[in-house]
């Protein structure tokens, strides 16, 4: 059962002078989940690629089974057993389960009638035997996201493959999905075959693997059995220093009611039903959380307090800011109501990747009177305000070959965003949707901290999040949507308390966005 | 820095490169290319005539070239150039014609540019307007704005305003008449180069700042490069679809002013020659860049009329090769080098 599947010796990719991957030497045994922890650009990807024939590597030496490989193509690398669950699922949508599942391998010669029944029922056995039930006859776009990422891995073992690789698989499933996803790895692992799995959360790497590599720019770092490190260790290894995975949260004190929903409906421009008789208040001076799985109605939320619903949808019920109503606002009259946003799509919508870091620190306050000089920019005020947010958000990048925002790490590109909707002048409401996702850990700790100086500051937060931590270490309460409407609301108290057994409380939020 | 350098050798590159291949064209003809080339050169730049003659082209294309670079700048692909260009020519010259004779020269001069302006504006506007209104492609709609303009600028000259037996309107009145270079500052003898020059590189100048200087540049530039987020930001583009459509209108309509006020001093069929299109090719090789179409108009303006010198030893179409072959080089390289 011990012996070595993969064995990477002396593995470099570089880019240009960049090395991605640098002198990596890694032994992953059969029969084992192997997770391979990292911040965002520590080489995680890059490495993966080459083991899945995405990438070639520029030096170094890659056996699988005891051969020596050398892949230029996917393909070999499926032939050699290895699959890949990608972050972004390859599925076609409007094919059924069973024809996704034999794509690219349908047998026989092209004009031949497709053995679909054959095919469905090899699909069943194997579903049957790893917990990954789905329906082979029904259509792709008919299908949750857990579903769909159950398709993935059948469409791996359909095809023999003993290695699997599983690129972020947590990122889009609910809490008890990602207990029956790991459920159904370790008896992938039991009947011998091999998990790789790339992830940055250090509770799914504890739970679930028995080898943990950790990844730092480029290199690994260390690889150790899981069963010998710890929480702290991890983070340490990965970012190079202590990190603090807890941010402090001293009490809070709310004050007057800022925001207030009530009784509020939405119908889509199709005429869906998205949002059904929400309600919650949320006072300056706390951050109020939202749980809840993806598409349950926080965009349409999000859309309505940021006046960008579209054309032909209905707003019905009341959302109000210190008593002013949003409903008939431009996001332009919302905004110079003193309110914040940080969009989740942070390169869609936050910002103008092409802009320089200066252009994109005034994005969206441009008009602001203080930048601006006649027609055009107070160009002094715009750099010494630019250095400010740079000094204070900590922002990190080469100031002095003036780069586009695209050349900056995820995180630094965050916390512009950030430092920018913060220092909003009279900011009375910041809303936040997912405002650490694909942000490294060094990056979300200080994040953390700058919310609750926020809070501290008697500003109101909205925190829309799909990490419950997140949730349950920054919100003064939590609600949580379901179908449109707060299912139900956990109260200060209970947050309090909970953060002490902090399991149990996340399943017990699980519970409430299910 | 080694990027702005591969951009600024792209267009050089391209040109050389399709020299060379005309160059392959002309010994198909018979004709010795260095000869040919040394011809052209010697009746163009060589001559003070053929300098006139070229900056007077130059200048044309520098408008029509903004007119699609601006609007370019918020994504929009602005093809009407050509029926803008004409609807100018129409109302330049109608105004021209209208004004009592004395009229002070200012004054007509400048209601004359701004009439030409305006109706430029309308045309390239209303494919603004069906955009933003019925979101229908301005590609579409300026092209087929293109036909519609053409049919009414022919009819309004045949059976309205054409000097008996000619296919031309009567002369503009004296003082609406901008003046050459040459009968002003002696340069440039006898060439149709005229003051219009000058309004031409003002309005770079000026588009340039507008681009890169102002708020609402910058803000045009955001909804280009990603719409979705500046309306995040509180911008609204269907406002900024509409200004730089006009804009972009207006300065087709501004190139009218340098044949109709400055050359001929009457609207004539087929004045436009096709400057509009050829206005798309130059804001193509300045990356739509206001201060790089000087140089690209150039480019167009000397091919353009380095053809009609060497007309007669090979075809001028010769050199429409070297207009496209240029394009097209400066399109794969680009793309090549992302």
């Amino acid at each position: 059962m011990n012996d070595v599947v993969i064995s990477l010796s002396g593995i470099s990719r570089s880019f240009g002078e960049f090395y991605a991957n640098r002198d990596i030497a890694l032994d992953i045994r059969s029969g084992s989940i192997h997770a391979i922890v990292g911040e965002n650009g520590a080489g995680k990807s890059t490495l993966t690629k080459i083991i899945y024939g995405l990438l070639a590597p520029s030096s170094g030496s890659l056996s699988i089974k005891g051969n020596a490989v050398r892949f230029t193509s996917p393909r070999q690398a499926i032939e050699a057993g290895i699959g890949m669950v990608h972050q972004h699922f390859m599925l076609i949508e409007n094919l059924t389960v069973t024809e996704n599942i034999m794509l690219g391998d349908e047998g026989g010669s092209f004009f031949a009638p497709l053995k679909t029944k054959e095919a469905a029922r090899k699909i069943v056995s194997i579903a049957q035997a790893h917990g990954l039930d789905v329906d082979p006859d029904s259509l792709v776009s008919d299908l949750s996201v857990g579903e769909e990422q159950r398709v993935e891995i059948l469409k791996l073992l359909y095809r023999d493959a003993d290695i699997l690789i599983l690129d972020e698989p947590t990122a889009v499933l609910t809490p008890s999905e990602t207990s029956r996803l790991f459920a159904t790895l370790a008896s992938l692992r039991d009947e011998g075959k091999t998990v790789i799995l790339i992830t940055h959360k250090l509770d799914e790497v504890l739970d679930v693997s028995d080898m943990v590599s950790v990844m730092s720019k480029g290199k690994v770092v260390a690889t150790k059995p899981t069963a010998a490190v710890t929480k702290p260790d991890l983070a340490r290894l990965m970012v190079g220093r202590s990190v603090l995975l807890r941010v402090e949260n001293p009490p809070d004190r709310p004050g007057e009611v800022i925001v207030k929903a009530s009784d509020l409906s939405f119908v889509d421009r199709k005429g869906r039903k998205r949002l059904t008789s929400l309600g919650f208040e949320i006072r300056a001076g706390e951050i109020y959380g939202i749980a809840g799985v993806e598409g349950n109605g926080q965009s349409e939320l999000l859309s309505i307090l940021w006046g960008m619903t579209e054309p032909g949808s209905r707003i019905d019920g009341s959302i109000t800011v210190n008593g002013l109503s949003l409903n008939e606002m431009s996001t332009k009259e919302i905004a110079a109501m003193g309110i914040s946003h940080i969009p989740e799509n942070r390169l869609r919508h936050a910002v103008i990747k092409e802009f320089s870091v200066s252009d994109n620190i005034i994005f969206g306050r441009h008009r602001e009177r203080s930048f601006s000089r006649f027609a055009g920019f107070n160009t002094k005020s715009v750099h010494d305000y630019t250095k400010k947010i740079i000094d204070r958000y900590d922002i990190r990048y080469d100031m002095q070959s003036n780069p586009p925002l695209s050349a900056l790490s995820g995180g630094n590109q965050q916390k512009i965003v950030l430092g920018r909707e913060i220092e909003r002048p009279e900011l009375k409401l910041l809303i936040l949707a997912q405002p650490t996702r694909g942000v490294d850990i060094g990056a979300i700790e200080m994040i953390h901290k700058k919310i609750i100086e926020a809070r501290d500051k008697n500003i109101a937060i909205l925190l829309i999040s799909s990490e419950l931590d997140e949730l349950i270490s920054l919100s003064s309460r939590i609600g949580c949507i379901y179908k449109g409407s707060i299912r139900h609301e956990f109260s200060a108290a209970e947050i309090l308390k909970g953060r002490s057994s902090e399991q149990d409380l996340e399943k017990e939020i699980g519970m409430f966005i299910t | 820095m080694r990027n702005t350098l591969l951009k600024l050798l792209t267009p050089l590159f391209a040109v050389v490169s399709a020299l060379i291949v005309s160059a392959l064209f002309i010994m198909a003809t018979g004709r010795n290319p260095l000869d040919i080339y040394q011809k052209m050169f010697s009746m163009t730049f060589g001559s003070d005539y053929g300098t006139g003659q070229i900056v007077f082209r130059t200048t044309s294309l520098i408008l029509t070239g903004l007119a699609v670079a601006i609007p370019f700048k918020v994504k929009l692909f602005n093809i009407g150039g050509e029926g803008q260009v004409l609807a100018g020519a129409l109302a330049a010259a109608t105004t021209g014609i209208l004004l009592p004779s004395q009229t002070p020269p200012l004054v007509a001069i400048s209601i004359c540019t701004l009439t030409a302006m305006m109706a430029g504006s309308a045309v390239a506007l209303f494919a603004g307007w069906l955009k933003v209104r019925f979101s229908v492609n301005e590609v579409i709609s300026t092209i087929m704005l293109n036909f519609i303009v053409q049919a009414f600028v022919g009819y309004m000259l045949t059976w309205h305003l054409a000097v008996p037996s000619t296919v031309h309107t009567p002369e503009i009145i004296q003082s609406a008449q901008l003046p050459m270079f040459d009968s002003v500052i002696g340069i440039w003898n006898k060439s149709p180069a005229n003051f219009s020059t000058l309004l031409a590189l003002a309005s770079c100048l000026g588009a340039w700042v507008m681009m890169f200087k102002t708020t609402a540049g910058y803000e045009m530039r955001a909804v280009g490069l990603q719409p979705e987020a500046a309306e995040y930001g509180g911008i609204n583009p269907n406002k900024l679809i509409l200004k730089a459509m006009a804009t972009g209108g207006a300065m087709a309509g501004l190139a009218s002013t340098n044949l109709v006020l400055g050359y001929k001093h009457f609207y004539e069929a087929g004045l436009t020659s096709g400057i509009g299109f050829t206005g798309i090719a130059v804001a193509l090789l300045a990356f739509s860049n206001p201060l790089w179409i000087i140089a690209s108009a150039l480019l167009f303006g000397f091919l353009d009329y380095g053809g009609l010198t060497v007309n007669a030893y090979v075809p001028k179409d010769i050199f429409m090769v070297v207009q496209a072959i240029t394009i097209l080089m400066v399109l794969v390289l680009t793309k090549k080098s992302r």
